[in-house]
Order: C-alpha cells, then sequence, then structure tokens
C-alpha cells in the first residue's frame, strides 16, 4: 500500500500538481546558489543614501525587481488561460504607459522639476492607455478571429515607436520625491515600495477570483469556445476583457517602472518582459494552449524567474547574453512539461518502479 | 462532410480563386498605385529604375526570410528565430573572416550549418514533441540574439579582402538605367544578394506548386486531421517546413551580411516581424493552408517601398517605420479576416 502511494506520488508530480514544478524549479535554483556562494542570502538592516533604515540583499532585491514581473504574469495568465495564446506585446505596452505617464506628469510645459498634475491623475491617464492598447488587441483577437501573438505582434512592432512619439522622443525627467516613492522605499518603511504594490495586486485578483465567477469563464471559454457560447457566455467579452485586464497590469508595471528610473528609455524600458512572463505561466505549469490555470503558481514562476535572473547577474553574465541562458531554460522547461515527453518519462518512472518492486518481491 | 465542403469551394462561384489570391491582387494593385503615387509626388527619384533596383538590394535578405516564413506559415506553424539566427550568422561569419581570417566558402558553410541547426532542432521540437512553434521559436530568437552577443559583443567592419570583392560585385541590369547630370548612361544594378533571392523564391514557388512536399504543406496547414487521413505523414512535412525555414534564415542572414558587410547583434533587427508583414501583406493565411510565394514578395516589396516613402515624406524619424509597418500590418489582418469571413458567407 505504502509503496502504491509513493509511486502515485511520484507520478504525479510529473502529471499532476502544479505547484511543484516552480517549486522544484526554486529549490534547485537556491541549492545552487548554496554550493557556489551562501553569501547569496544574507539579508542585511541598514541605512540608504537618504538615511531611512531599509532591508537589503539578494533575497530583497529579487522580491523588489520581481514585483513588475509578477504583476504581468497575472495578466499574462488569464489571457493565456482564455485566449490560448499569449500577449507578446506587454513589453511595448509597458513602454506607451510608462510614457503616457510621464507626459502627463512634466505638462507640456519645460521640465523644472515640479509636477504638472497630480501622480493619481496621471497614473488614471496611464491605465486608460494600458487599458485601450488592451482593448485593441482584445478587439483583433475576438472581433477579427487573428491568433492573439499575431494581433499583438502589431503593437509589439509599434510599441516603441509610439512611446517615443507620445514624447517627442524627449528623456523626460521627474524629481519628485513623491512620485519616486512606487519604485524606492516609503520613508520610514523598511521595505521596497513595489513588494507592497505587488502584494495589492495579488489580492485583488485573489478576491476577483475568489468571489466572483471570472475564474470560471476565463478557464470555460479556454477550453471550449463554443461550448461557453451555448451556455450562454459570451467569449468575445470575456477575450477583450483579459486582454484589459492585461493592459491594465502593463500600466501599474509602467508606474513602478518609471518612478524606479524617474525617466524612460523607449526602446530598453521593460525589454524582453514578455518572454519571462510567458516563461513564468509556463513554468507555473499553466498549459499555453489555455484553458485550465492556477494564478498562485504563475505568480511564484514569476519570482522564480527573478531568481534565476538575479543568480546569473552575481555569476557576471552579460545583459545582452541573458537572454540566451534563459532561452535555453525555456526551451529545456517546455520540452520536459511536453506531453510526448511525459508520456515517455512517465513510462520510464514506472518500468523502473515495477522493476523495484519485482525485485522486492522476489527477495520476500 | 468536409471532403464535401471542400470539393464545394473549388467549384462554387467563386472556387476559381482562393483566398490567397484574392489578396495577392490586392497587394499587386496597392503595390502599383502605391509606386505610381510616389512618382507623382516624389517625381524624380521613383522613376529612375535604380530606384526599384535599389528596393530590391536592400531587401533581398527580407525576401529570403519572407519565403522561409512563408513556408511555415503555409503548413500552419510560425518561425519568430529568423531575425535573430540571421544576427546570429552574421556575426559569425564576421568573426570567422576577420578574426580566424577564413575563407569565403568557409561562411558561407557556417551559415548554412547554423541555419540548418536551428532548423532541425525548432522542426524537431515542434513536430515531434508536439510543443507550440511560437513558443519554440520565441525562445530560438531569443537564444540566437543571446548568442550573438556572447560570440562577440563588439559590431565591426569586415575587412577580409576576398568578402570585401565578392560583396561589391555589382550585377548590371541590360537596357535600364538612367542618364546622370553630364548625359552618360549608367546601367542599372543589382547586388548578388538579389540573384540569390530570385533564385531562391524561383526554387521554392516550384516546389510549393508541382512537388508532392510542397502540396502536402497546403494540405497540412489546411487541415492536419484531414492531412492525415489521406495519407500525409504530417510530422515529418511539419519538421520539413520549420527546416527549410531554418535554411532560408541562414542563408538570408548571409545576404544581409553582403549587404551591410558587417557583424553585429543589431543587424536583421525586427526581420522576423518584417517578414510575417511581408506573409500576411502577400496573402499568406495565418491559419496556415494558403499563400504563395509571388504574393510574399510582392508583400515585402510593398512594405519596402511604403517604407521609402515614409522617409521620402520627411517622416524620417525612427520611430516613423515601425508605426507605419504595424498600421499596414494591421490593415492587412483585419482585411484578411473580412474577406475571408465575407467568402464564407458567400458560399
Amino acid at each position: 500500500m505504502a509503496k502504491e502511494r509513493s509511486e502515485r506520488n511520484l507520478l504525479s508530480f510529473f502529471s499532476g500538481r502544479q505547484f511543484l514544478i516552480p517549486l522544484a524549479a526554486l529549490l534547485a535554483l537556491v541549492l545552487f546558489n548554496l554550493i557556489v556562494d551562501p553569501e547569496f542570502f544574507r539579508v542585511t538592516y541598514g541605512r540608504n543614501s537618504e538615511g531611512y533604515p531599509v532591508l537589503s540583499g539578494n533575497l530583497v532585491s529579487i522580491l523588489d525587481d520581481g514585483s513588475e514581473l509578477a504583476i504581468l504574469a497575472i495578466g499574462m495568465t488569464l489571457v493565456t488561460a482564455a485566449s490560448g495564446g499569449q500577449d507578446i506585446s506587454a513589453g511595448a505596452v509597458v513602454a506607451i504607459c510608462g510614457s503616457v505617464l510621464l507626459r502627463v506628469l512634466c505638462g507640456t510645459g519645460e521640465a523644472s522639476g515640479q509636477l504638472q498634475a497630480p501622480i493619481i491623475a496621471a497614473f488614471l491617464v496611464c491605465c486608460l492607455a494600458g487599458i485601450l492598447c488592451g482593448a485593441f488587441n482584445g478587439a483583433l483577437v475576438a472581433f477579427f478571429r487573428i491568433q492573439p501573438m499575431i494581433a499583438t505582434l502589431i503593437l509589439f512592432t509599434a510599441g516603441r515607436s509610439i512611446a517615443a512619439w507620445i514624447n517627442n522622443n524627449e528623456l523626460l525627467r521627474v524629481t519628485d520625491s513623491t512620485f519616486a516613492c512606487f519604485g524606492g522605499y516609503i520613508k520610514g518603511v523598511p521595505i521596497p515600495t513595489p513588494v507592497f504594490i505587488a502584494v495589492i495586486c495579488f489580492a485583488a485578483v485573489w478576491a476577483l477570483l475568489r468571489f466572483t465567477s471570472l475564474g470560471l469563464y476565463v478557464q470555460s471559454v479556454g477550453i471550449s469556445e463554443k461550448t461557453s457560447r451555448l451556455n450562454g457566455l459570451d467569449p468575445c467579452i470575456i477575450k477583450v476583457g483579459v486582454f484589459v485586464i492585461m493592459g491594465f497590469c502593463c500600466a501599474v508595471a509602467a508606474l513602478i517602472k518609471v518612478s524606479r528610473l524617474s525617466t524612460i528609455n523607449y526602446s530598453v524600458i521593460a525589454k524582453d518582459i514578455e518572454m519571462d512572463a510567458i516563461l513564468a505561466v509556463a513554468l507555473g505549469g499553466n498549459p499555453l494552449s489555455g484553458g485550465k490555470f492556477r494564478m498562485s503558481s504563475s505568480i511564484l514562476g514569476a519570482y522564480v524567474i527573478q531568481f534565476l535572473t538575479t543568480t546569473l547577474y552575481k555569476l557576471d553574465v552579460q545583459s545582452d547574453a541573458l537572454s540566451a541562458y534563459k532561452a535555453a531554460a525555456v526551451i529545456l522547461l517546455v520540452v520536459l512539461s511536453a506531453p510526448a515527453v511525459r508520456e515517455k518519462l512517465m513510462k520510464l518512472l514506472r518500468s523502473v518502479t515495477e522493476q523495484k518492486s519485482s525485485a522486492d518481491g522476489g527477495r520476500i | 462532410m468536409k471532403m464535401k465542403s471542400i470539393h464545394e469551394k473549388h467549384s462554387g462561384r467563386f472556387g476559381y480563386l482562393s483566398d490567397s489570391a484574392v489578396l495577392t491582387m490586392i497587394t499587386a494593385a496597392v503595390f502599383v498605385l502605391l509606386y505610381i503615387f510616389a512618382a507623382a509626388v516624389f517625381q524624380k527619384g521613383f522613376l529612375k529604375p535604380q530606384t526599384f533596383f535599389n528596393l530590391l538590394n536592400a531587401n533581398a535578405s527580407l525576401m529570403i526570410l519572407s519565403c522561409g516564413m512563408t513556408v511555415v506559415m503555409v503548413a500552419g506553424g510560425i518561425d519568430i528565430s529568423v531575425g535573430g539566427v540571421s544576427a546570429l550568422v552574421t556575426m559569425c561569419c564576421a568573426v570567422w573572416l576577420d578574426h580566424h581570417g577564413g575563407s569565403f566558402t568557409g561562411a558561407v558553410l557556417i551559415a548554412l550549418g547554423i541555419g540548418l541547426a536551428f532548423g532541425l532542432v525548432q522542426g524537431f521540437l515542434v513536430a515531434y514533441l508536439e510543443i507550440q512553434p511560437f513558443i519554440i521559436t520565441l525562445a530560438g530568437m531569443f537564444f540566437a540574439r543571446g548568442m550573438t552577443t556572447i560570440v562577440c559583443d563588439a559590431p565591426f567592419n569586415v575587412q577580409n579582402e576576398e568578402f570585401v570583392r565578392i560583396r561589391e560585385t555589382r550585377i548590371n541590369v541590360p537596357f535600364l538605367g538612367s542618364y546622370n547630370k553630364n548625359g552618360v548612361f549608367i546601367n542599372a544594378y543589382v547586388e548578388t544578394g538579389v540573384i540569390i533571392a530570385l533564385l531562391t523564391a524561383a526554387v521554392l514557388f516550384f516546389v510549393l506548386k508541382w512537388t508532392r512536399t510542397g502540396r502536402a504543406f497546403y494540405a497540412v496547414g489546411g487541415n492536419r486531421q484531414s492531412a492525415l487521413m489521406l495519407g500525409i505523414n504530417v510530422k515529418r512535412t511539419v519538421f520539413i517546413s520549420h527546416v527549410i525555414c531554418g535554411l532560408l534564415a541562414g542563408i538570408g542572414g548571409f545576404v544581409c551580411f553582403m549587404h551591410v558587410g558587417s557583424g553585429s547583434a543589431a543587424n536583421a533587427s525586427g526581420a522576423e516581424m518584417n517578414a510575417i508583414a511581408s506573409a500576411i501583406i502577400g496573402g499568406t493565411n495565418l491559419a496556415g493552408g494558403a499563400g504563395n510565394i509571388i504574393g510574399t514578395l510582392l508583400g515585402t516589396l510593398t512594405l519596402a517601398l511604403m517604407q521609402n516613402i515614409v522617409s521620402s515624406a520627411g517622416l524620417d524619424q525612427a520611430w516613423w517605420t515601425g508605426i507605419t509597418i504595424a498600421v499596414m500590418l494591421c490593415i492587412f489582418l483585419i482585411l484578411q479576416s473580412v474577406i475571408i469571413a465575407m467568402r464564407k458567407k458567400l458560399k
């Protein structure tokens, strides 16, 4: 009996239990870092340049830097589940939102360091921009039945150009200290603000999935559009809805990104972040072809990827070369989670355990 | 039922023209109209034959990439890695020629080898392990771009004599040319890359139209299940389509290398998007099963002409190019979607 259970556990590791995939990856990374350099995990409590007490260390910076990615992973998970495709325009939309945010903050006059509009107003306009981009993508996917990746290709191509165009390619700068809080620290609080923003987003999406039927609707549209329509669901509205949520996530990520740098670089901001977000969804064990999803798993996946990035940086990998290593990780991951490979692995596992049990039986 | 509807499609009122052919004709008309418009507005430049051939010279590499993309898309897949692979090819060839003093033939072999390797690996993963082509080739693109910086992180111009000599070879186009200020007739020319591009296109046109493998691409892209029932080896067909695309990415990368003459990670940036846009503008169906090489060539030229017009109009800030391509892509995508929906209704 006990053997049977352990065998089932082993099998379920490969077939079910989504949460275990990112957890295993996280464990592997932690082990790797422990072996290479245990100092990696040191968290210190010191004072930053402004003299406020802050926590610092690699673990804090992973939580801090991973915020944008985790927020985008929320949107990407929903988009993936509902449409069976991914939004590759995420980075470009972040650039657009950031550009809009700065435009409103700095106004039309010369940069004087003074904010020309309240931050909340600027953020609302920024959200509006994100939602519009999302709605555009969603409309192409839902009403014109274009594959999500191709539809988002349009904004992927044009996004950074549009972002540069909005600000006339000027590099605006915001020196306001309140605005810097969103990407830095609130006075006297030792934990970086992006972590709080991310937590608020998680809570919001948790509530959304817990108290509304959105999750169920998204899954049913992703599994079978036809069946959902027969059940009285409008797949178009759900699809546009998830893309709008994605746009909103991009706007929040843009707020953090821009606040971190207090300026924007149109061609570099949030570069390749869509790749990381897709990777987070895949790492979370969500099928990339849509249908079922598990939000917490994706979010954990996002932090695991940030962990990987930080580890690679610590190993002195150039930022341009980073993508090669990450791509290798993606390929490995996707190959391992491919049904064909999984079946083979299961068979192998089963034959190994069977051999073991027969050997045990012989001994008795 | 399915067989019957396919049969009706080919014998119906509009049956003699496929969706793809209609879209290709639209593209051809758009190209001619755009050129006439450009010639009317910007007169001098666009009336010279050389302007047209420069369009070819600058986009020979893109044409090859687009042809490869067409093959993959016809078979129902997609390949995002072509731009990255091209960049990797330019860098590897540049390093081989300059740092190792290698020969020109060696560089060609390297280009083909890299392209083939990417095609084989991606094709295997997509066809036999049944992983979504988009994810695999997206990873391939990032891998190739990352590898380019790992191979050499600083862009440089290639000084290798043999290479420079071949690179500067110009082929005169008979009977076409223009008179310069002194009234001397100057022959219009094309670069070697254009010849390679046209040859590749011709071979692919033949393959897609008249070979068993070529027709299998259409069958698999149109409906996998039906193709399987017809006895077509679906997995192998998908595999071959990716191998061809990878190989063409290698060739395209080399032609790009011949055109710019330098190794750089920024080479062929955005080429994958341009290639997809060219194929779509040329009437290749996104869902697979329809598309043709001539349409793709026209699509590439239309895209290039549009960029040319944008810069001639004085909107030469970098961002206008991106926006123009995106707008064109958007228009043609919607057009495609609407036309297909309308024709379905007519039937």
